[in-house]
């Protein structure tokens, strides 16, 4: 069924894993309400919903608004639609990614770092992503995490080389077969 | 003795090494036996799934074809990967035309989803399986008088996964309590540490992280257990210079993992504990209760 064309974006979000009743959200508010860090988000989790709805794709994806979403799940615990906010929030992330939106925040460059790690190794090697991630955004900010580097390497929490992993070549094989069905 | 498929996350091997020392320490004594998945690989978690989302599901469903393969439930330490793997779980055995998407992915390495897999949290399996009053049979070092503050966080019991309460849980009050501890008030005990944002927005994750000390010291904790989740313990144990740095203040609030808890209460040493790999060290707070004599310490029944 994936020849069926994208009409809107709404369309395109309901879509997506988890994001099918993305239609059933009355607007109570109950998610921005629950939200851990709505204060940040250029518009809370309702109004993100309703942008969706009203098709504001280029507004919604060029703010900071879903990046802040810390996957606590408060939102989708206590939505009485049972629209799952959270798991929308991350599928529109996801599309902001694909088609090369520029929110103001480094989050973008942190999951694409991260999930490159898992590509590369099988598995996240934290130390390397996050050396990965500093060096693409702000080399200097890097300097402000060494005290906890240090105290991380003292506490052996921090191997310095990643771990091989067979299942690699398993998962690139999963991930390549998962990526030719597009996105429907 | 209770066998389980073991999931630890990628963060075990890194940040959560001490929980991960801690959780292979108590399973002998508490007769279980954590059996590691063989060569597994990433969950995905949320960062892939903001990445892409079919890609995502594919990653996580390789770790539940594996797991399927041993007969065995799946018992992870880390929330995001229980959450991820449940989440998949569920979304799979609904969704039947992404569940075959992905099973001509599997069918590509030789793997088969079937969705038997019993997804489960380390926290659960020690409640549930074992139970408050056959951890404190077992505990020859008790905490008495130790007022503590219990962390659930998010995703041990967010979105839903039947057990617990997702808003106000307290399975991790009544094993703290199993071990001789007095669990304080902590109304924050469930809500989030942050950890996602740690790196790239570390000013609004450092914020929620004050927020929970600020609850817990409060309330008169003078320890936290936390979940054994490797993100939510790193954030409590090692961001307090962090927290103390930007807004003045002193907190010194060691975290335990529940499991690190019950390793010392079971007479374990620092070392075997996982202890030593505390950036807020327990040593000072443990100490006067390494002292305790065994046979007199010993509860007859479950201080809950």
């Amino acid at each position: 069924m994936s020849d069926i064309p994208h009409t809107t974006f709404l369309d395109e979000v309901a879509a997506l894993p988890a994001c099918g009743k993305i239609n059933e959200c009355i607007q109570c508010g109950v998610c921005s309400g629950s939200c851990s860090t709505a204060t940040h988000w250029e518009y809370p989790p309702r109004k993100v919903i309703a942008m969706v709805r009203a098709g504001m794709k280029d507004e919604l994806l060029k703010s900071n608004s879903i990046w802040f979403c810390v996957s606590c799940y408060l939102c989708t615990a206590r939505c009485p639609r049972d629209i799952k906010p959270a798991n929308i929030v991350h599928g529109l992330e996801s599309i902001a990614i694909k088609e090369g939106y520029k929110p103001p925040t480094t989050t973008t460059t942190m999951y694409r770092s991260f999930a490159q790690s898992i590509v590369d190794h099988g598995r996240v090697y934290e130390f390397g992503f996050m050396l990965k991630y500093f060096l693409r955004t702000n080399p200097f900010a890097a300097l402000k995490m060494l005290p906890m580097a240090i105290q991380l390497f003292r506490h052996g929490r921090m191997p310095l080389a990643p771990k091989q992993v067979k299942g690699k070549e398993e998962l690139t094989t999963i991930i390549n077969k998962m990526g030719e069905g597009g996105d429907r | 003795m209770k066998y389980y498929a073991y999931y630890p996350g990628c963060s075990m091997e890194a940040t959560g090494a001490p929980v991960e020392m801690s959780i292979h320490a108590i399973a002998k004594p508490l007769d279980m036996q954590f059996i590691e998945l063989e060569d597994w690989t990433c969950c995905g978690s949320s960062p892939y799934a903001g990445v892409d989302k079919f890609k995502a599901i594919g990653i996580t469903a390789r770790t539940l074809a594996q797991a399927e393969k041993t007969g065995l439930d799946l018992v992870t330490p880390c929330s995001s990967c229980f959450t991820i793997l449940h989440e998949t779980n569920d979304l799979l055995k609904e969704d039947h035309r992404l569940a075959d998407r992905v099973r001509g992915a599997l069918a590509e390495v030789g793997l088969a989803y079937n969705g038997t897999a019993r997804v489960r949290h380390v926290v659960e399996v020690l409640y549930n399986d074992l139970g408050p009053d056959a951890i404190a049979a077992k505990v020859v070092r008790p905490l008495t008088g130790l007022r503590v503050a219990c962390y659930h966080g998010c995703q041990q019991v967010r979105p839903s996964y039947g057990f617990d309460d997702p808003e106000y849980p307290d399975w991790l009050d009544k094993m703290a309590a199993a071990l001789g501890a007095s669990p304080v008030n902590f109304p924050l005990k469930a809500r989030c540490c942050g950890s996602s944002l740690v790196i790239s927005e570390p000013a609004t994750a450092v914020e929620l992280i004050h927020k929970l000390l600020e609850n817990a010291s409060e309330n008169g904790a003078q320890a936290m257990i936390t979940t054994t989740c490797p993100l939510c313990h790193l954030a409590l144990d090692g961001y307090q210079h962090a927290v103390n740095s930007k807004y003045r203040t002193k907190y010194n609030l060691p975290a335990l993992a529940i499991t690190q808890a019950i390793a010392f209460a079971l007479g374990l040493d620092f070392k075997t504990s996982g202890l030593n790999g505390n950036i807020t060290s327990p040593k000072k707070l443990l100490e006067p209760f390494m002292t305790a004599q065994p046979e007199q310490a010993k509860p007859e029944t479950t201080a809950a």
